[in-house]
């Protein structure tokens, strides 16, 4: 067997490992062994690597190659393995980022590679593709981390025309994509990178902060395809299996999440949703009365139920009082109280991102439960405690008009009574306010979330 | 068009169906793994990272090809990483005794 068939055995093994992978991550259970699977088959396709030949000699600059693996391990991994929970979405955007950056470009370096052997003209189609779609990826994913990491506002960000600009900025890199076809201008290629960048760039400024998350989905999948686009190039399977199953997975991905907002996908990308935040979101709440309470009032409230479903949102992350909680859930259950927590299927920054948060503070899975089911336990609840959300169980989702109108809900509401944590009356990340706050069934708990919970446990154990 | 093209063209239509096909059963719970993991998976890219910086004349290329290859670097190690840090979290009840069914409790 011929060292290059050797090799491409071993790249067969890798793409398959890929494909086992993602498979695993269907179960909680074999979700961890999947992805180290994947670790391993990557590994061995990149060791692989340093023995393949290209142009018919070994591979050039190993020492460099071996200097960039070990800059970027050494960055990635305290990286990777420190930055808080919170500020995953942050950093997923971010590897996804430099990803597409590497694909456009190798893509780029393989056309300068290649030039002056006139290349046909499917293999610069497939060289300005990867281009296009990585430095989009790129400069999307960019803007995406500045959103969420809050260097810039989460607010959509829109301007007269922006449809119209974003369309012509589209229009004018198609027309350089079949100039370069025609001339091979190595030139007009530097102006397609820029132009994809203001793209990219152009493309994320009108998404707004909640929204951010399918999008990061979305240039996930992107990069996928950049990748395949590469490998088309470079004539490598691997590549184009692993871009493909990432891009297709990634796009189904993203339809699965705009769904689970009761919303389209192509509202998400061109409805700069939450930009009309109504003058009267303030205005409304002024002269209507609230239902306040002290912890004391609602620690008794929780030892004499019988079933207490916990609607937890970003704000309880924020404020880091996932352990608190899981402790009071502990207490109660302690007491012979059944405890759920109600998982919004958008609950955080990210689809899932809850449950990573609470997987976090050691709340066993079983005790997660999804929105419909959600829903049937609050009907013969006692009390639904909601910490740190607020779009998720504001019941405007069901009047038409709304900016959140088809959402579907947690009805926190059914239960027989509400208890609201909140740090203060501002309306949540869509910027509208929420009915369930002048509810008579609501009790609102004013201040942080972590030392509230912390004097419910208290007050729970006590009594 | 050539019969290599065909055959990634094959490649490539048969992998989209694999790929939507393995995800379209995963819980919500896991989207945020998945989208890490899947992010890591495109990180291969690093492999053509390698052969463009492997094969590089000028010195244009070395340095296109030298940055490749530490994005993707990033990419590969960090997505990784990441997830796997996520899934670590994943625990059911009773750590001890692991349960022995994918039956969630009653």
């Amino acid at each position: 067997m011929s060292r290059e068939t050797l090799i491409d055995l071993i790249y067969l093994f890798s793409a398959t490992t890929f494909v086992l992978a993602l498979k695993g991550l269907g179960s909680p259970k074999h979700a961890r062994r999947g992805n180290m699977l994947a670790a391993f088959g990557m590994l061995v396709a990149v060791v692989a690597t340093f023995f393949k030949f290209v142009d018919g000699h070994a591979l050039h600059h190993v020492g460099l190659i071996l200097l960039a693996m070990f800059i970027g391990t050494v960055v990635a991994v305290p990286v990777a393995r420190f930055v808080k929970m919170t500020a995953m979405p942050q950093l997923v955007a971010i590897f996804n980022g430099v990803g597409g950056g590497a694909a456009s470009l190798v893509s780029i370096t393989e056309f300068i590679h290649i030039k002056s052997t006139h290349p046909a003209t499917y293999v610069v189609l497939e060289v300005l593709l990867g281009v296009l779609i990585g430095t989009v990826s790129f400069a999307g994913s960019a803007i995406a981390f500045a959103k969420l990491q809050e260097l810039m506002t989460g607010r959509p960000v829109t301007y007269p025309g922006q449809q119209i600009i974003n369309a012509l900025i589209g229009v004018v890199a198609l027309a350089l994509i079949v100039t370069i076809l025609v001339s091979g201008s190595t030139v007009l290629l530097w102006t397609l990178l820029g132009v994809a960048f203001i793209l990219g760039v152009a493309f994320v400024l009108p998404i707004g902060g909640a929204d951010v998350p399918v999008l990061i989905s979305l240039l996930n999948a992107f990069t996928g395809l950049a990748v395949a686009a590469s490998g088309f190039t470079l004539g490598s399977n691997l590549l184009i299996v692993a871009g493909i199953l990432v891009g297709a997975s990634g796009i189904l991905l993203t339809r699965l999440m705009s769904k689970a907002m009761g919303r389209s996908l192509s509202n998400v990308l061109f409805s700069a949703f939450g930009s009309n935040i109504t003058a009267s979101a303030g205005g409304g709440v002024e002269g209507r009365t609230v239902r306040s309470g002290t912890p004391e009032d609602v620690g008794v409230l929780l030892s004499y139920a019988s079933k207490v479903v916990i609607i937890p949102g970003y704000g309880l992350a924020v404020a880091q009082g996932q352990h608190v909680l899981r402790e009071l859930a502990e207490v109660l259950e302690a007491k012979g109280i059944k405890v759920f927590y109600a998982i919004h299927p958008v609950a955080g920054r990210m689809p899932g991102h809850m449950n990573v948060l609470l997987a976090e503070a050691n709340v066993p899975y079983e005790d997660l439960i999804e929105m419909d089911e959600a829903n049937s336990e609050l009907q013969t609840a006692d009390v639904a405690l909601v910490v740190g959300a607020n779009d998720t169980v504001n019941p405007a989702a069901a009047e038409p008009g709304s900016p959140i109108y088809g959402m579907p809900i947690i009805h926190a509401d059914l239960a027989e009574n509400v208890v609201f944590m909140k740090r203060s009356m501002r309306p949540g990340f869509a910027g509208i306010d929420n009915e369930l706050l002048y509810n008579p069934k609501t009790i609102l708990v004013f201040g942080d979330a972590k030392d509230t919970l912390t004097k419910l446990v208290a007050v729970v154990k006590a009594s | 068009m050539t019969n290599v093209l065909l055959q990634y063209a094959t490649v490539l239509v048969l992998s989209a169906f694999v790929g939507t096909e393995i995800i379209s059963k995963v819980p919500s719970i896991l989207h945020t793994p998945l989208m890490s993991g899947s992010n890591a998976i495109h990180g291969v890219i690093l492999v053509g990272a390698m052969l463009i910086l492997g094969a590089a004349n000028t010195n244009l290329e070395e340095v296109l090809g030298f940055l490749a290859c530490i994005l993707a670097t990033l990419n590969v190690v960090g997505g990784f990483v990441v997830t796997d840090r996520m899934l670590e979290m994943f625990k059911g009840r009773k750590p001890k005794a692991p349960a022995k069914s994918d039956e969630v409790a009653p």
